[in-house]
């Protein structure tokens, strides 16, 4: 268990005013609380892209307060959308409710990992949401959404898997120039919602090859959850 | 199953493993276009279970499976003197949906179950077979699949049929279904409860194999999220 920054500073600021209540002589008071230096809590974010033949978009990395940034069944938000459409994470790592954000270098091809560093002064509770479009589809995306990081000590690791996710903002149309990834290199981001307008489990694509004849997608792109592996290691 | 626990900071004091318990209960359909029918979520003995996976459906999971009536179901958990929360959603739980719940346990009834038929499906149900209540004061997650009966082939054919033994769908509650379908398989190879293996659906709103809809109708396990608060 370890202190926060703010109970420490109170409790240096508590033994100055002790050590200044005991003395008795006229000597001025030099001795002030020291400004405590900052903590700096770090971890390691490493994301394996689990799927057959979906690029991972640059990897949207957020520590915050607040519980996440989607929810089942809720609208989600143009950030969101734009990363989900598109694979361009700025908007959402950008966030009022961001305290501190973290971008990948690039795209984490299938079987590829990255990892990823964050670090964040005095806050050792804080939430971790992670991001990442599956780029071969209209809306998907991977992630984990406000996981509680306050029982990590330096040292420790956490380590689980991220689910696919749809935005919910673009119909699943798989059809030639809707697609922003290397299967079409069609549109990303698009404002117009005509979808059911909630985030949801992503249903799986379909494909040419099962059944949907206007899909510019194959086997080789259908996936099942998960779709990545994520371990964080508290670095200090 | 993977459950992952947030212990309360107080642990009850416990001096035998049966305790009668108040529990908080939320589920949530995480999928994109299937509805839950009627939930039927019961606490019962940990000896009796609804139906097992490998086994073959009693008569009343198949009725739940194929046309979400649940009063059979309620009919085995009176006979388990089960504690029982029936219907909690009043109705159908929408797509990316929550329904929450109370139940109060007596102290034979640690371990809970839950059903609901998946629709659009011919026989497809999400489950949680007796899983044991903790009874350390916390709150719990967890994730459900979805299963197939095994009691009626999955021909993904809307026809209105919810009877036990009678073929196809009883319906899209979104009515995003196509229409004259010539039925996907007319065979139920595996005839024990089994990991359902999806609607397959088709992109023809008339004819085509499936009157499902592929890009609406499918989806990925889980299917659902429970929160359990032991209180």
């Amino acid at each position: 268990m370890f202190m926060s920054a703010k109970k420490l500073s109170t409790l240096l600021i508590l033994a100055s005013l002790g050590l200044s209540a005991c003395s008795d002589d006229d000597e001025p008071m030099t001795m002030m609380p020291p400004d405590p230096d900052p903590v700096m809590i770090s971890y390691d974010v490493t994301v394996t892209n689990l799927t057959h033949a979906h690029p991972l978009s640059p990897l949207a990395v957020i520590l915050h307060q607040n519980d996440g940034f989607w929810a089942i069944g809720e609208m989600a938000s143009p950030e969101l959308e734009m990363l989900a459409e598109s694979g361009d994470n700025s908007q959402l790592i950008a966030m009022a409710d961001a305290m501190v954000s973290a971008s990948g270098t690039g795209l984490i091809m299938p079987g590829n990992s990255e990892t990823v560093s964050i670090t964040i002064e005095d806050v050792d509770d804080a939430n971790l949401t992670i991001a990442s479009m599956l780029a071969n589809t209209n809306d998907g995306f991977t992630g984990l959404n406000g996981l509680a990081l306050g029982e990590l000590a330096i040292g420790g690791s956490w380590s689980g898997v991220g689910f696919v996710y749809d935005a919910g903002t673009e119909a699943n149309t798989e059809a030639m120039g809707s697609i922003v990834g290397p299967a079409d290199g069609g549109e990303g981001f698009s404002e117009i919602r005509d979808d059911v307008n909630y985030v949801a489990m992503h249903p799986g694509i379909v494909s040419m090859d099962d059944g949907l004849s206007t899909s510019v997608l194959t086997q080789a792109h259908r996936f099942d959850n998960p779709a990545m592996k994520v371990v964080i290691t508290r670095t200090e | 199953m993977k459950t992952i626990a947030t212990l309360g900071a107080v642990a009850l004091a416990v001096s035998s493993l049966s305790h009668a318990a108040e529990l908080d209960i939320t589920v949530q359909n995480l999928t994109q276009g299937i509805y839950f029918t009627p939930l039927l979520i019961s606490a019962h003995p940990s000896d009796a279970s609804f139906y097992k996976l490998g086994e073959m459906a009693s008569g009343e999971l198949q009725a739940m499976a194929e046309g979400g009536d649940i009063s059979g179901l309620m009919s085995i958990a009176d006979g388990m003197s089960a504690n029982s929360s029936a219907n909690p959603a009043e109705g159908m739980l929408a797509p990316s949906t929550t329904v929450m719940t109370s139940l109060s346990t007596d102290s034979a009834n640690t371990h809970l179950s839950l059903m609901a038929m998946l629709l659009p499906t011919n026989d497809g149900f999400v489950g949680l077979d007796s899983w044991e209540i903790p009874s350390e004061a916390g709150t719990y997650h967890f994730y459900l699949n979805g299963y197939d009966a095994g009691t009626e082939a999955n021909d993904e054919m809307i026809t209105g049929g919810g009877a036990p033994g009678a073929a196809g769908i009883p319906k899209d509650p979104a009515g995003k279904q196509g229409m004259n379908a010539t039925g996907v398989t007319d065979m139920e190879t595996n005839m024990m409860i089994h990991v359902h293996r999806g609607n397959l659906g088709d992109d023809m709103m008339d004819g085509g194999k499936s009157d499902l809809n592929n890009t609406v109708h499918r989806w990925l396990n889980p299917v659902a999220k429970v929160t359990v608060t032991v209180n």
